[in-house]
């Protein structure tokens, strides 16, 4: 199967500092990819190097010809003001940015397509309320619905069941495998072991770089966790200029 | 004096009145919806340090022409949209934060609009360059409001959407789309215009008033943006009719009267308002089944 998603050699920080260190592989289409990984591993800084939205220090990313409209990314930490006076019915209809843009209009055709995404998550009958008067729960099915009607061909979810109960988790979880078994790229940063063993048939184990990478019951052993564990380094502010940076380049 | 004597003949017999009343129609149309972007976006205060950066622009147009209000308008377009941007770049290229470089650069302004007014005009003009006059409305003028009023609703027809997107969730409007940064800037270029036109009327000070105010009051009676806007401009209009009314008969100046007039809306939604206002917070009502 051709590859999605293509790194060559990427490393991703914050001033200089990298967070994602020499990072190089690919991701097949359609492919349900879990990445785990302790707190600080540079997860999200991995996948906000992935959407676009954090340029590469070195290395590159290759999309294998996706727009970024293609790409649905759920952030963990959404800068998402609640207070803003919209419905539930406009917020998740933003996702049809991608189909009405500017100006396009939101006809019948796309108000079913809003009410059906409703229906997928459970949040019939909120249609009218503001998003400030939704639960976490609640306001994670949303997300979940918007993500949904972006359509998009990779689809990059940030911990996306923290904070949340057993059904809802249960209910998104269903979703994420319908996007799956629809032929989509989905990639997970998830902390429930025991989810990623009984769903996601592949996993990245990723500490800063990749500790182990391939079909899950191999990548999750306990000699990969603790060494995951381990290679989370702490940010040294004396820290000398990397050296394989310096080799690549002369080479 | 008969109701149609107070509150209708001051337009009918005036010409002048007429003209402001226009003048305030137009305005409201423009800077109501913008004044609710802003309230949304918090940026209330950052419209207000705004229409003080337009001021030495307005003052070196009236040095060089007198009380000529296009050269004052387009001194204070260029100095206006020159604040905005500079305060953008001293906030993007250091550490400090867009408020405070825009809150060092209009103080900044303020001293040197007053400053050069003072050297050359009297201590009338610089009341009239403060405060504004809406009751000696030219024709040319009234057409720049008028202008501008049409201009700021059609640039905000085009960027609503990415405009409602990025205030609720600019994150999401970067994955999908590179509109956000054009629309942000072509919002602060509809706000510096509609300081602009408001500073013939209202003045300096009190220009962003017409903004804020009415944004402030439509947040206590509607739950959704468009409604908001309506509300707006309705407040704003009713503001502008009865502040006029209220300058004419009582000889208050009229650029203070319409924002008084603006204020005991504001107080009376504050306190009666549907949604949120205190009285209903007082008395709520018994709590329903579900």
């Amino acid at each position: 199967m051709p590859e999605q998603v293509k790194l060559h050699d990427v490393t991703l920080g914050y001033d200089r500092h990298p967070a994602v260190h020499h990072l190089s592989g690919g991701i097949k289409v359609g492919v349900l990819l879990a990445v785990v990984g302790p707190n600080g591993a540079g997860k999200s800084t991995l996948f906000r190097g992935l959407v676009g939205i954090l340029k590469p220090l070195s290395g590159s990313i290759s999309l294998g010809g996706l727009d970024a409209r293609d790409i649905a990314y759920l952030p963990q930490i959404a800068d998402i003001d609640r207070s803003f006076p919209i419905s539930v019915f406009d917020f998740v209809g933003t996702g049809l940015w991608r189909a009405t843009g500017l100006f396009g209009g939101i006809g019948r055709a796309e108000r079913g397509r809003v009410a059906s995404a409703l229906a997928a998550v459970g949040l019939t009958g909120f249609e009218n309320r503001t998003i400030g008067t939704l639960s976490g729960g609640q306001f994670q099915r949303l997300l979940f619905a918007r993500v949904m009607l972006q359509d998009a061909r990779l689809i990059v979810l940030d911990e996306p069941f923290n904070a949340i109960d057993s059904r809802t988790s249960a209910d998104l979880l269903l979703l994420v495998k319908r996007w799956h078994e629809e032929g989509r790229t989905v990639l997970a940063a998830l902390h429930d072991l025991d989810m990623v063993r009984a769903h996601f048939p592949e996993t990245l184990l990723f500490a800063r770089g990749p500790v182990a990478w391939g079909p899950t019951a191999e990548v999750l052993t306990q000699e990969n966790l603790l060494v995951a564990m381990r290679m989370c380094e702490a940010f040294d502010d004396s820290a000398a200029a990397c050296v394989a940076d310096q080799e690549s380049r002369a080479a | 004096m008969s109701l149609h004597a107070a509150l209708i003949a001051p337009f009918t017999d005036f010409e002048f009145m007429r003209r402001a009343l226009a003048a305030i129609i137009a305005l409201s149309l423009g800077g109501a919806p913008i004044g609710v972007f802003l309230m949304l976006r918090r940026m209330s205060l950052v419209g207000d340090a705004m229409a003080h950066a337009i001021l030495p622009g307005a003052a070196i147009g009236f040095l060089l022409y007198g009380l000529n209000l296009l050269a004052m308008i387009l001194g204070g377009l260029v100095a206006g949209f020159l604040v905005a941007i500079l305060a953008g770049v001293v906030a993007r290229s250091t550490g400090l934060k867009e408020d405070a470089s825009l809150a060092t650069f209009y103080l900044a302004s303020l001293a040197l609009g007053v400053t050069i007014v003072s050297v050359k005009g009297t201590n009338i003009d610089l009341l009239h360059v403060l405060f504004g006059d809406i009751l000696a409305m030219d024709n040319q003028t009234l057409l720049v409001v008028a202008f501008n009023a049409t201009i700021t609703l059609l640039v905000l027809a085009v960027i609503y959407r990415p405009l409602v997107i990025e205030s609720v969730d600019p994150l999401f409007l970067r994955t999908v789309s590179r509109a956000g940064t054009p629309s942000h800037l072509a919002f602060l270029a509809l706000v510096v215009i509609n300081l602009v036109s408001g500073f013939q009327a209202l003045g300096t000070l009190l220009s962003v008033g017409l903004m804020i105010l009415p944004a402030g009051i439509a947040r206590f009676w509607s739950r959704d943006v468009s409604g908001m806007i309506c509300v707006a401009v309705v407040a704003a209009v009713l503001s502008g009719y009865a502040g006029l009314v209220l300058s004419f008969q009582t000889h208050v100046p009229s650029g203070p009267a319409i924002i008084l007039v603006a204020a005991v809306l504001y107080i009376f939604s504050v306190l009666f308002g549907s949604i949120g206002g205190l009285v209903r917070q007082l008395f709520p009502g018994r709590h329903l089944e579900a």
